[in-house]
């Protein structure tokens, strides 16, 4: 579905993805894990054409992502939804109006219809009730469902969430990972995560992918993961308290 | 891509390095705007659509009626200190009934627009920056990227319809306050009655001076909206870099805003 063939970029003066290659099938949730700086979102960014690689290429089915222009780029684009870290809510739009926006601007649907579709989507992330309030009166883990939302909103193929359960408690954290796992069942969609967050990382992902100085140093299911015999796997199992010996708890039903 | 990625050099090791440097990323910034402004000019049939009326609207609001309170003390106190400064030396060759004509032909050639555009600048041209700044940390920009909106068309044609249609008309503002605050000074302390100071005015004023005038007005509003944008649009390292932005728009806006306003006097009055 997505396939990175020697992407190589370079940021700032520093080497973040250094011939990166990496596959991603249809309908799996793919972690990509690593340290802070470990170019993990910059190999997301990278994937809807926000960055472009120095050297390599992007596939999105048949389409190379990094040659895409104009009318090509926004077919490939509108196959994604993105949750951003943030979240990117416009802070003058009300919740509907951030949701809708997609809706609003690229589409001439009457305003009952977007009004609705909204409303499905936002009772899809348990916040229905927020549709008049603005991103102010949210709570992070709020803002972030609603930016979910956002991403839904056009039925994209593929979700692409750029640490979702960062800056929240561990409840909110949980609570953001079944939604992920809900969101795959009920849409069938195709999820990549980017997450320096392992316990999410081995409760939602079918594949995970620790990127270390650039490169892919282990691609492997949750239960090969935490056996890897890589070291600077191991390093970052430790570092979270997860090991081997661990009775690890796989994410419960959405 | 509106947002450019962030580039890196080498360090400098001379002066002329560093100054080509400096010129070179002045001269690339220059030709980006430009881009950027042809991008939204190209969009401005787009803006009478019912997707975009309400964000014009709202633009014309914040630029326009909120900027009243501060142009007409602005332009109040120039009429007035004008008037006072040409009168005392008019006075001396019993000339003052003149200040009135003088004060309407500054106010319609050059401080009108100038000043109209300096407040602009200042005040919602940086809040242009400061907002698109914010949005382009917090990836707000992208998110209208990747959403397939084009952040060219949703943020800035909506801001340049805004100024392009206020800046005329706040300037015509300014100008008649800016006449009054003359004929109070006038009036007050200088003995020329007000309906001497408003004839020798409309004596010497030419419609020549009010247009070209208000073309200043038009040419201040859409660099104002360009160099304000643009600088949002390069904001770079989170809160420090939007306040660079911010007072980057002020400063090249006001530079921008002198000699682009000499050369259309020049223009019109040689």
């Amino acid at each position: 579905m997505i396939r990175f063939e020697k992407v190589t970029k370079w940021l700032g003066g520093s080497l973040v993805l250094d011939e990166v290659d990496m596959e991603i099938r249809q309908h799996e949730t793919f972690c990509i894990v690593g340290a802070s700086g470990a170019g993990k979102s910059v190999s997301l960014k990278h994937m809807v054409r926000l960055l472009t690689p120095d050297s390599g290429r992007i596939f999105v089915g048949d389409d190379c992502v990094n040659e895409a222009r104009g009318k090509d780029l926004d077919r490939v684009r509108n196959r994604f939804g993105v949750l951003f870290q943030g979240a990117a809510l416009l802070q003058w739009l009300n919740v509907g109006d951030n949701v809708g926006l997609p809706l609003r601007m690229k589409t001439d649907k009457p305003d009952e219809d977007i009004d609705r579709l909204v409303k499905e989507k936002l009772e899809m992330v348990d916040l229905v009730e927020t549709f008049s309030k603005t991103p102010y009166e949210l709570s992070g883990g709020m803002r972030k469902r609603v930016g979910l939302a956002r991403a839904i909103i056009e039925d994209p193929e593929i979700i692409l969430y750029d640490e979702p359960t960062s800056g929240l408690d561990p409840v909110t954290s949980r609570t953001i990972d079944r939604l992920i796992s809900r969101l795959k069942t009920d849409l069938g969609v195709t999820s990549v995560v980017v997450t320096h967050d392992l316990h999410s990382a081995l409760a939602i992902g079918t594949r995970i992918a620790m990127l270390h100085d650039g490169k892919i140093v282990e691609t492997a299911t949750p239960k090969e993961f935490i056996k890897s015999d890589n070291e600077i796997v191991k390093g970052f199992l430790e570092a979270q308290y997860i090991t081997t010996e661990a009775e690890w708890k796989r994410d419960p039903s959405p | 891509m509106i947002i450019q990625e962030p580039e890196h050099f080498e360090p400098t090791r001379n002066f002329v390095q560093n100054t080509g440097r400096h010129v070179l990323a002045m001269l690339r910034g220059s030709g980006r705007a430009m881009l950027m402004l042809l991008e939204a000019m190209r969009d401005i049939p787009h803006g009478l659509s019912s997707k975009h009326r309400h964000d014009i609207l709202l633009q014309q609001y914040v630029s326009g009626v909120k900027s009243l309170g501060v142009l007409t003390v602005v332009a109040l106190f120039t009429g007035m200190i004008l008037a006072l400064q040409t009168g005392i030396e008019l006075r001396r060759f019993a000339q003052e009934v003149y200040i009135g004509s003088a004060v309407t032909l500054v106010m319609l050639r050059e401080m009108g627009p100038f000043m109209t555009g300096m407040i602009i600048a200042a005040s919602v041209g940086s809040s242009f920056a400061a907002q698109i700044g914010t949005m382009v940390v917090s990836e707000e920009v992208s998110a209208l990227e990747v959403m397939s909106i084009k952040p060219v068309r949703y943020l800035v044609m909506p801001r340049l319809v805004a100024l392009i249609i206020m800046m005329p008309l706040l300037t015509v503002y300014t100008n008649v306050i800016g006449v009054v605050g003359g004929a109070i000074v006038g009036q007050t302390q200088l003995g020329v009655s007000m309906p001497a100071y408003f004839d020798n005015a409309t004596q010497y004023a030419q419609n020549k001076d009010l247009y070209v005038g208000l073309f200043k007005a038009v040419v201040f509003g859409i660099l104002i909206t360009t160099v304000s944008c643009y600088q949002g649009f390069s904001t770079t390292q989170g809160a420090v870099g939007v306040g660079r932005a911010t007072r980057r728009t002020v400063v090249i806006s006001f530079l921008v805003m002198l000699a682009v306003g000499y050369m259309i006097t020049r223009l019109f009055y040689q």
